[in-house]
């Protein structure tokens, strides 16, 4: 029998800001445990939170690009429950009244856009880090985390399979990268994803059973925490929807309850909590007052968003000329997007750039995004390095395309170049001139050479002229090695037709 | 008609991490009890029209700017600690 899943996520996600929600803590990752924390962050009695504009402003801009409604007016509210690493006891967080609502993001699954509707986003603080390995019989906590901004942000079940989960926040990261609101790494932690899932018996199956009431109902909802990448979201929720099937087929109840994905044994295993009923007693936060956010702030901050990913891909095709797949990659992050276009920027603008070469047209366009996708990211990904530290930089890289492009450099040398240039971020024409790597287009040059590979392999010309094509190849190879890959290949063999 | 049984003092007080006995249970279910008679007062009051008030002042958009200052000196934070270890607070093991 057929089943389908039906999916909620609930993603967390640290905003960049320098200082905390409430209090002017740095917010900075990997600082000495609790040096980072202050009276009102660590909820000694007394003291008042005052909200940080940015933090705001940040939540707003990544509502808008959610495409969120903005609420006229928001509140926080205490959210209460006990646990070591919440110092108040309660967490500030949004419950009525919530910041935005009603959104929703695009997502590409089997070819074919599909929307996922966003429930709301909220703003709220971060509670600390407890570790429980340090101690025998103990736990140590680091408040730093504690009051460190984060936006929730709530999906309707609208996902149905845990490709779809995981396509969802690729594109949900890389939008909130591209607005600038959180650096979205999942391994700081400074992305968090939950994940509610349920199963039933797909539509194709009810159809055919001719009961209309079982594919309607919603299956028990399970809840999955400690999915620690992408990868792990897509695997917890595969084994997940193996599990429920499994025991639905069994005739075996599924639980409502909360399972921790074991990301070594790739099982999600019971929490076994006892199930007391999560109750938060949410009340107004008197501490804070009423944000009020009209239309003319939001439209500013609305005036401020970057064009997004999709807008971006989209241009990127058109403008550039280049293939959807190629687009999609270098959109893929706003570094890259930016990479490329400051590449076909300085190209335009590079003095070695003639006006009969194609330097800036469509073919030139995609040997740059052939070259970005190749060898850029492979060194980028062998060096385990961002391309914001690449010393590469995109002027650098456009020089050396106009070289290949006016057959100065050989593509082969090219890529020679481009590994030093990648080390030591210096500019090809330098390169080449420093290690003599010009390509030899000097016909009387290479006439000479010519001549003396001729002469060296009487054999091989008797073999040629008895029309054997081969000869020719093993010719220009000699040629070629005996300038160490210099020789303007087309010229080579022209020559050699000639001299033949 | 009484509104708190003893099970909701039991609930609150789980919720509230409250150790109560057994005469103790008896005595907060009825002054609970009696408060909330006493507050339901309120609900003779027509406030169809009332927005409810998330605040009690006049205020609205108070914010600070995104501005780093020096925070606590870890030996400070740690002084009230009952407990602590390398620069962390210690508590009781909290899961299993
Ligand atoms: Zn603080």
């Amino acid at each position: 029998m057929g089943y389908e899943a039906i999916i909620g996520l609930e993603v967390h996600v640290q905003l960049k800001t320098k200082s905390k929600i409430f209090c002017s803590c740095s917010t900075e990752f990997g600082a000495l445990p609790n040096s980072q924390v202050c009276p009102v962050c660590l909820g000694l009695p007394g003291v008042l939170p005052v909200l940080n504009k940015t933090a705001l402003e940040y939540a707003i801009k990544a509502a808008l690009a959610l495409d969120c409604r903005i609420a006229k007016e928001s509140i926080f509210a205490r959210k209460n429950y006990f646990y070591p690493d919440l110092p108040k006891s309660y967490q500030i967080s949004q419950y009525e009244e919530p910041l935005s609502s009603k959104g929703f993001v695009d997502i590409i699954t089997d070819g074919k856009l599909k929307k996922i509707r966003i429930t709301r986003v909220h703003l709220e603080e971060d509670a600390g880090k407890l570790l429980h390995e340090e101690v025998k019989d103990s736990t140590l906590i680091d408040f730093n985390r504690c009051g460190v901004p984060l936006i929730e942000i709530v999906t309707e079940p609208d996902i149905k399979s845990p490709r779809e989960a995981r396509e969802f926040l690729a594109i949900l990261k890389s939008i909130l990268q591209y607005i600038g609101v959180s650096d979205c790494n999942m391994e700081e932690g400074s992305l968090r994803c939950d994940a509610n899932i349920s199963v039933r018996p797909s539509k194709e199956e009810t159809g055919k059973r001719g009961n209309g009431e079982t594919g309607k109902e919603l299956g028990v909802k399970v809840e999955i925490k400690n999915m620690n990448s992408f990868k792990a979201v897509e695997k917890a929720l595969e084994y997940e929807m193996r599990r429920q099937i499994k025991a639905l087929e069994e005739g075996k109840r599924i639980v409502q309850e909360t399972r921790l994905w074991d990301e070594n044994k790739e099982i999600t295993i019971s929490m076994r909590t006892k199930e007391e009923a999560h109750d938060y007693r949410y009340f107004p936060e008197p501490d804070l007052v009423l944000m009020e956010i009209d239309r003319e702030w939001t439209e500013r901050i609305r005036k401020s968003l970057p064009e997004l990913p999709e807008a971006r891909k989209a241009r990127f095709s058109r403008d550039y000329k280049i293939p959807d797949y190629d687009a999609g990659i270098l959109t893929s992050s706003k570094e890259l997007a930016d990479y490329y276009e400051e590449c076909i920027e300085a190209a335009r603008r590079s003095p070695v750039a003639d006006r009969r070469s194609p330097v800036a047209g469509r073919k030139f366009n995609k040997e740059i995004a052939n070259w970005i996708m190749s060898e850029l990211l492979r060194e980028l990904k062998e060096g385990n390095i961002g391309i914001e530290e690449c010393k590469a930089r995109p002027q650098a890289l456009a020089e050396m395309m106009t070289l290949i492009d006016k057959g100065i450099l050989s593509r082969k040398m090219a890529k020679e170049v481009f590994v030093e240039m990648f080390e030591t971020g210096e500019k090809a024409s330098w390169i080449i001139k420093k290690r003599s790597l010009v390509q030899i287009s000097d016909e009387e040059a290479l006439t000479k050479i010519v001549d003396k590979i001729l002469k060296e392999n009487p054999r091989v010309v008797e073999d040629y002229k008895k029309g054997k094509e081969k000869a020719l190849g093993y010719l220009v190879g000699q040629v070629m090695k005996e300038t160490k890959g210099r020789a303007n290949p087309q010229i080579v063999n022209k020559l050699l037709k000639e001299e033949l | 008609m009484s509104k708190i049984t003893k099970k909701d003092v039991e609930y609150v007080a789980k919720l509230a991490r409250l150790k109560l006995s057994e005469k103790e249970k008896e005595k907060f279910t009825k002054q609970l009890d009696q408060i909330l008679k006493y507050v339901d007062k309120l609900n003779e009051l027509d406030t169809k029209k009332v927005k409810p008030t998330s605040h009690v002042l006049p205020l609205k958009n108070v914010f600070r700017e995104d501005k780093i200052k020096k925070s606590l000196e870890v030996e400070k934070t740690l002084e009230n600690a009952p407990e602590k270890a390398r620069g962390f607070f210690k508590v009781p093991k909290v899961i299993e």
